[in-house]
C-alpha cells in the first residue's frame, strides 16, 4: 500500500476539569488507508468520540486540549494548519456523521435548505445546480421521492431517513475521509441494517475511506476492513476484521467477543468482563486493563505493554505476547 | 431576470405565501393584525380622519367631558383628545416599532455572539450588559437622551440602547442551549465559520423567544419614551404623543378621567394587538406546528 490517507501519531488529548485532568487519549496511533473502512470499537467512555472529534479539531477548548501528537492527512498535519485551511479540510476533505440523527439537523430549516447550504459552501455552483446535486445524492442513499424530501422539515422524517440525509449531505462534497461516529446506534435494528448497507455501498462506490466508530461488534464485522479496539484511552489491538474475530489476542477483545449474546446457542450465562471502565482521571498503572483482566500476571500492574505486531498485520498491546 | 429569480427561489416564494395563508386562518393572528392595521391606518390618514386640528388651542373648550362634539373630550388647553390620539399614533407607533427593531436586532446579535463564542468575549459583553442593566432604565434613558439632545430620534436611540441588554441576555441564554446541539457540531465539521453558524443556526433557533420578548417590551418602550417626552427630552410639545398625554393626564385623573384614560386605552390596545399577533406568528413560524 502506498502512503496512508490519514496517519495519527502519538495523539494525546486531555480534559482539564475541576476534579482533575482527564486523560482521554494517551499516545494513540492510527492509520487509515485509501478506500478502507477502519472500525473503532470500545466501551462507552473509552475515548472513541474524542478521537474522532480531535481529527477535525472539534474538541471544545476549554476544557479539552490536544496535548501532543500529529495527525497527518495527505501529508499535512491537521493539528498545525491555519484556521482557514482547517475550514477547507472540514467538509471538503473530511466529513463527519454524528450519533444522534434527531439533533444533527437544524429543526428550523428544511432539509433542502441545509443540504444546499453545505453544497454551496464547498462547491462553486448556483442554487439550481446545487439542488440537482442534492437530489442526486438523495437518490444515491435510496431516498424515495428526493424532491419532496428537500422541502420537508427534519421532524417530518424518521430517524433512519434523517441519518440517510446526513450521509447524503456529508458525501455530497466527495470527501476523502468520512468519520462516522456511531451513526446507527440510535436506530432500531432493521433500519440500522438498511442504513449500513447504503453507507457501505456508497462509500465503496465513491472510494471514500471511513473511520467507523461503534460499540457494536456485529456492525463492525459487517462493514469494516480493519478494526482497532480501544480501551480507556488507548488502542489495545488492531487487526484485519476476520483475524480479530477468529483469533482475538488481547484479553479485552476476547472478553468483548464473549459478551455478545447469540441466539442459536444454549442459554449459557453470558460471559461478562468483570468491573467497569476505569475513570480516566487516575487510570490504572501499567496495562490499563489489568484490574479487570482474567489473565494478568506479574508485570501487568506496573509495566506499560508496547503495541507490537504479533502476527502479520495484527498488532496488540499485551504482556502475554512476549517481551523483548 | 425576474423569471430566473422566481425559478431559483420558487420554494421560498411558495413558503412565504403559505405563511400568509396560515396567518389568515389563525383567528388570533387576524385579530392582532386588525388591531395593528387600525392603528397604522389611523396614523397614516390622521389628517383626513381627525375631526379637529390636534394642536389647536381653544381655552373656552378646556377639559370638556366626552360628548358628540368631542368624542373623547378635550385636554387642559381645549385640544380635541381624539384628534391628538390619531396624530399621536404616528409618533407612538414609530417609537415602539423602531425601538423594538433596533434593540431586538442589536441585542439578539450581541447575545448570540456572546453565547456562542463564550469564554472571555462572553464575559466582557455580559459584564457590559450588567452595567447597563444595573441602572434604572428610565434614568439611563434620560441621561442618554439629554446627552444626545432633545429630539424624538434621540429619544428612540436612548430607549433602544436601554432595551438592548434585555434581548442580549435572553438570546445569550438560548444560544448557550442551542450551541450544544449536534447540528452545530455538524455545521462546524462541514467547515462553517463562526459568523455563519451564529447567523444561520443560533439566531433562527432563538427567533421565537425574541418575538415574544419584543411584543412584551413594546408597551414598556412606549411608556419610557413617554416619560422622556414628559420631561422635555423626547417629543417636543405641542406634538401629540400617547405616552405624554397619559403622563399629563394623570394630574387630572380624579376629576377629568377621560384625559389619561383614552390614550392609555390606545397604548393598551396596541400592546395587545402586537402581543397576540406576535404569539400567533411564533406558532406559525415554528416548523413543528406548521406542518
Amino acid at each position: 500500500m502506498d502512503e496512508p490517507l490519514l496517519q495519527m501519531k502519538n495523539l494525546s488529548v486531555r480534559f482539564f476539569t475541576y476534579q482533575g485532568v482527564v486523560r482521554a487519549l494517551e499516545n494513540v496511533d492510527l492509520t487509515i488507508r485509501r478506500g478502507e473502512i477502519m472500525g473503532l470499537v470500545g466501551e462507552t467512555g473509552c475515548g472513541k468520540s474524542v478521537l474522532a472529534r480531535s481529527i477535525l479539531r472539534l474538541i471544545a477548548d476549554p476544557p479539552g486540549k490536544i496535548m501532543g501528537g500529529e495527525v497527518f492527512f495527505k501529508g499535512e498535519d491537521i493539528l498545525k494548519v491555519s484556521r482557514k485551511r482547517l475550514r477547507e479540510i472540514r467538509g471538503n476533505d473530511i466529513s463527519m456523521i454524528f450519533q444522534e440523527p434527531m439533533s444533527s439537523l437544524n429543526p428550523v430549516f428544511t432539509v433542502g435548505n441545509q443540504m444546499l447550504e453545505v453544497v454551496i459552501l464547498h462547491q462553486k455552483v448556483n442554487s439550481l445546480q446545487a439542488k440537482d446535486i442534492c437530489i442526486q445524492m438523495l437518490q444515491q442513499v435510496k431516498m424515495p421521492d428526493p424532491e419532496q424530501i428537500l422541502s420537508k422539515y427534519p421532524h417530518e422524517l424518521s430517524g433512519g431517513m434523517r441519518q440517510r440525509v446526513m450521509i447524503a449531505m456529508e458525501l455530497s462534497c466527495r470527501p476523502d475521509l468520512l468519520i462516522a461516529d456511531e451513526p446507527t446506534t440510535a436506530l432500531d435494528v432493521t433500519v440500522q441494517g438498511q442504513v449500513l448497507t447504503i453507507l457501505d455501498d456508497l462509500v465503496r462506490r465513491l472510494g471514500v475511506s471511513v473511520l467507523f466508530i461503534s460499540h457494536d461488534l456485529g456492525v463492525i464485522a459487517q462493514l469494516c476492513d480493519r478494526v482497532s479496539v480501544m480501551y480507556a484511552g488507548k488502542i489495545v489491538e488492531r487487526a484485519p476484521v476476520w483475524d480479530l474475530f477468529a483469533a482475538p489476542k488481547h484479553p479485552y477483545t476476547h472478553g468483548l467477543l464473549q459478551a455478545i449474546p447469540s441466539v442459536d446457542e444454549e442459554r449459557d450465562p453470558l460471559m461478562v468482563i468483570a468491573g467497569t471502565v476505569p475513570g480516566l482521571i487516575q487510570p490504572p498503572g501499567g496495562c490499563r486493563f489489568h484490574p479487570r483482566c482474567y489473565r494478568r500476571f506479574e508485570p501487568c500492574d506496573h509495566v506499560v505493554p508496547h503495541f507490537r505486531e504479533v502476527e502479520k498485520n495484527h498488532f496488540v498491546a499485551c504482556h502475554l505476547y512476549g517481551d523483548e | 431576470m425576474w423569471t430566473e429569480f422566481r425559478k431559483e427561489h420558487a420554494w421560498q416564494i411558495k413558503e412565504f405565501f403559505f405563511t400568509l395563508k396560515l396567518l389568515g386562518r389563525n383567528p388570533s393572528a387576524v385579530a392582532g393584525f386588525v388591531i395593528i392595521f387600525i392603528m397604522v391606518w389611523m396614523a397614516l390618514f390622521a389628517a383626513f380622519l381627525s375631526p379637529y386640528d390636534p394642536i389647536h388651542i381653544s381655552l373656552q373648550e378646556r377639559l370638556r367631558s366626552p360628548s358628540s362634539a368631542h368624542l373623547f373630550g378635550t385636554d387642559e388647553l381645549g385640544r380635541d383628545i381624539l384628534s391628538r390620539i390619531m396624530y399621536g399614533a404616528r409618533i407612538s407607533l414609530r417609537i415602539g416599532v423602531l425601538v423594538i427593531l433596533i434593540a431586538g436586532g442589536c441585542g439578539s446579535i450581541i447575545g448570540a455572539i456572546s453565547g456562542y463564542l463564550g469564554q472571555r468575549i462572553d464575559n466582557l459583553i455580559m459584564r457590559v450588559m450588567d452595567v447597563i442593566l444595573s441602572f434604572p432604565p428610565l434614568v439611563l434613558a434620560m441621561a442618554l437622551a439629554a446627552a444626545l439632545g432633545p429630539s424624538l430620534n434621540n429619544a428612540i436611540l436612548a430607549v433602544a440602547f436601554v432595551m438592548i441588554p434585555k434581548f442580549a441576555r435572553m438570546v445569550r441564554g438560548e444560544a448557550l442551549a442551542v450551541k450544544e446541539k449536534q447540528f452545530i457540531a455538524a455545521a462546524r465539521a462541514s467547515g462553517a465559520k463562526s459568523l455563519w453558524i451564529i447567523l444561520h443556526h443560533i439566531l433562527p433557533n432563538c427567533f421565537s423567544s425574541v418575538i415574544i420578548l419584543a411584543t412584551l417590551i413594546l408597551g414598556e418602550t412606549i411608556l419610557i419614551a413617554a416619560s422622556l417626552s414628559f420631561i422635555g427630552l423626547g417629543t417636543q410639545p405641542p406634538t401629540p404623543e400617547w405616552g405624554a398625554m397619559v403622563s399629563v393626564g394623570r394630574k387630572f385623573l380624579m376629576d377629568q378621567w377621560w384625559y389619561a384614560t383614552f390614550p392609555g386605552l390606545f397604548i393598551l390596545m396596541t400592546v395587545i394587538g402586537f402581543n397576540i399577533f406576535g404569539d400567533a406568528l411564533r406558532d406559525i413560524l415554528d416548523p413543528r406546528i406548521r406542518r
